[in-house]
């Protein structure tokens, strides 16, 4: 696949002959922190940014979305699916990983039209992490860099020298490159200032250091359902359910109805749901089957390090750390909990 | 990467045939989809659509034997949003429904050609019913049958002239129980567990099928541990808040297993080590 690389002149005409083009959503700034959200001229794009607020599958499984659109007369109900094609700009290579879960989730066994049918319509641009944020441990996670994560369109790496080598890895990317103007062939030299930049971000973005692989986890949360750690670290948990909503691989989802003032037609939809809320297990007439903080939690993490590998998919989670960053009680560190289990293994 | 393919999550429409007062709480349902195809096996459930108020998956109560094809009868408890409005419906009304979901029970397989015992404790013969009628109706493929089941009070039976067939029936064992007798009751009283000990059985020779209220599989277990009945040859069907039923919601999670897909219908071995499955 192609590789070119540009300077920043380059990039902002790019970015803005794709928004001349098509929707694209891109990281801003948002006070003193970031998101991704639509962008309106390239000059607002953040490729500095440390970790934005929410990851970007929002874009493929939104806060909210319709599922249908129904008639309770006729009772008719009609499929809404999204239908524009869109780029998503500037998604961070841990970030890429958490997408690529989901793709898994959503096709696999069932195949879930909604959040496919955005996932067809995005092209996605991933860029390599130029300023670590507070508590990122991608580099634990092995998903630091655009080498090392799959699923993206193009990959993106600003060079020491302040270049950029874009890369496209899809036959998409290619088009998207299509669009870029004043652009050389990436030189040996250009692919070995990423290789560096790529070596130095495996060891930059290890602001939490887990001392075992990724791959050891099942094992290590088998072996301890009932260690005191879970009790430990929930006894101040508020089960507000942040650590969920920040999650890049949390995927949970409640489903319900809206009814329009006629009250015959409405529409069915899916929202962001979270383990750690109190009602999460819990049926009609009141049974919660996890109806403790420590059950919760613990299902948390096992979701994350365990069942996520038994159903045949990656270790869930991508070392972003937004969720030790929402925790209001500082309880959400995974690579707090995972050392400890492994150190009063030892 | 989507083009064709259906929507998971898009009912389809139905109409109620027949409502009936089963209980002070339970209403019993036959509904007809608009087409015809519904291919389901005893166990399994459907997610029915009150459009405007919500959806939830309810248990499909008949037997594919006893049912024209796109038929199929429920048993709703009034206990929430859906199943309020499912009560406030008269025959003729219509609804939404997609499925059938989940794994059945084992009628034909690991049932077939054994003796098969079950046992329901309250609303756990809704779904036992579907199996039940499903073996009666292939009775030359079974060894015996017994069915225990047990209710709370004489008010909450059930399908009471089935049960009061199922009693009469030489080629049934039918034992039933309540917890809390009233005036007009002359039968046992207590515990589904409390008849156990007197079920006269052939472990080595025997499959079972539980399904009940969530506190009563412990005390079964116990029980059937006691009859020393293998863990392989015990059937658990275990509720759990759904929302999706097509394993994607994450809701109904088992440790890692999903009781939408993976269940609802377990062979207790495959769960005996999954720490929240009982």
């Amino acid at each position: 696949m192609t590789a070119r690389v540009i300077d920043d002149t380059a990039l902002v005409a790019w970015v803005d002959a794709l928004i001349r083009e098509q929707t694209v959503y891109g990281v801003q700034a948002r006070g003193a922190r970031f998101a991704f959200g639509p962008l309106a001229r390239a000059a607002d794009l953040r490729l500095d940014h440390d970790v934005t607020i929410l990851p970007p599958k929002k874009y493929f499984l939104p806060q909210k979305e319709i599922l249908n659109e129904f008639d309770r007369c006729k009772m008719q109900f009609k499929s809404v699916l999204d239908g524009d094609r869109f780029v998503v700009f500037g998604v961070h290579t841990y970030d890429m990983a958490a997408i690529s879960q989901l793709d898994a989730v959503f096709s696999r066994g069932n195949f879930d039209t909604h959040y496919m049918t955005r996932r067809a319509n995005a092209s996605i641009v991933v860029c390599d992490v130029l300023n670590p944020s507070e508590h990122v441990f991608a580099g634990c996670m092995g998903t630091a860099t655009a080498e090392d994560v799959r699923g993206h369109d193009v990959a993106l790496t600003r060079l020491d020298d302040g270049s950029y080598v874009v890369e496209a890895r899809t036959e998409k990317g290619e088009a998207l490159m299509g669009s870029m103007e004043a652009s050389s062939a990436a030189e040996i030299e250009h692919l070995e200032g990423r290789s560096k930049v790529w070596e130095r971000n495996r060891i930059r973005l290890r602001k939490h250091d887990l001392k075992m692989k990724p791959d050891d986890l099942p094992d290590l949360l088998e072996g301890n359902y009932d260690h005191p750690v879970w009790e430990e670290k929930s006894e101040l948990c508020h089960s507000c359910g942040s650590c969920n909503l920040v999650c890049p691989t949390c995927y949970c989802f409640d489903v319900e109805d809206e009814l329009d003032w006629n009250m015959e037609t409405g529409r069915r939809v899916r929202t962001w749901s979270a383990c750690m809320l109190a009602g999460f297990a819990r049926v009609a007439g009141g049974h919660n089957f996890r109806g403790s903080r420590a059950a919760r939690y613990r299902h948390r993490y096992l979701r994350k390090g365990k069942y996520s590998r038994d159903a045949g998919g990656d270790i869930a989670c991508i070392g972003c750390g937004r969720c030790i960053a929402a925790c209001t009680t500082g309880i959400a560190n995974p690579v707090d909990v995972f050392n400890r289990l492994l150190e009063d293994g030892r | 990467m989507s083009r064709g393919q259906k929507d998971i999550f898009l009912p389809e429409p139905a109409t109620v045939l027949d409502v009936q007062a089963v209980t002070k709480l339970e209403k019993f349902f036959r509904f007809k989809l608009d087409g015809l195809g519904l291919d389901s096996m005893p166990g399994q459930f459907m997610e029915i659509s009150v459009p405007g108020i919500g959806e939830c998956p309810i248990s499909i109560s008949s037997s594919p034997t006893r049912t024209e094809d796109g038929v199929f009868e429920m048993v709703v408890r009034n206990t929430g949003n859906v199943t309020g409005a499912l009560h406030r419906l008269s025959p003729g009304d219509r609804i939404g429904a997609r499925g059938p979901y989940g794994k059945p029970f084992p009628v034909d397989d690991a049932m077939k050609g054994k003796d098969v015992f079950f046992i329901c404790g309250g609303i756990g013969l809704v779904p036992v019913r579907s199996a039940i009628h499903y073996v009666l109706d292939h009775r030359e493929d079974y060894g015996e049958v017994i069915i225990l089941l047990g209710s709370r009070t004489p008010e909450d039976r059930m399908f009471i002239d089935e049960l009061y067939e199922w009693k009469v029936r030489k080629d049934v064992r039918f034992r039933e129980t309540v917890d809390v007798a009233d005036p007009t009751w002359g039968g046992d009283v207590g515990v589904i567990t409390t008849l156990m000990p007197h079920v006269d059985i052939d472990p080595g020779n025997l499959v079972t099928v539980v399904c009940g209220p969530p506190l009563m599989y412990k005390f079964v277990l116990l029980e059937l541990e006691n009859l020393e009945m293998p863990d392989d040859n015990i059937f658990l069907s275990l509720e759990r808040h759904m929302k999706c039923g097509v394993g994607k919601c994450g809701r109904c999670q088992i440790g890692g297993l999903y009781a939408c897909q993976d269940g609802p219908v377990f062979r207790y071995s495959d769960i005996v080590n999954v720490p929240e499955a009982i």
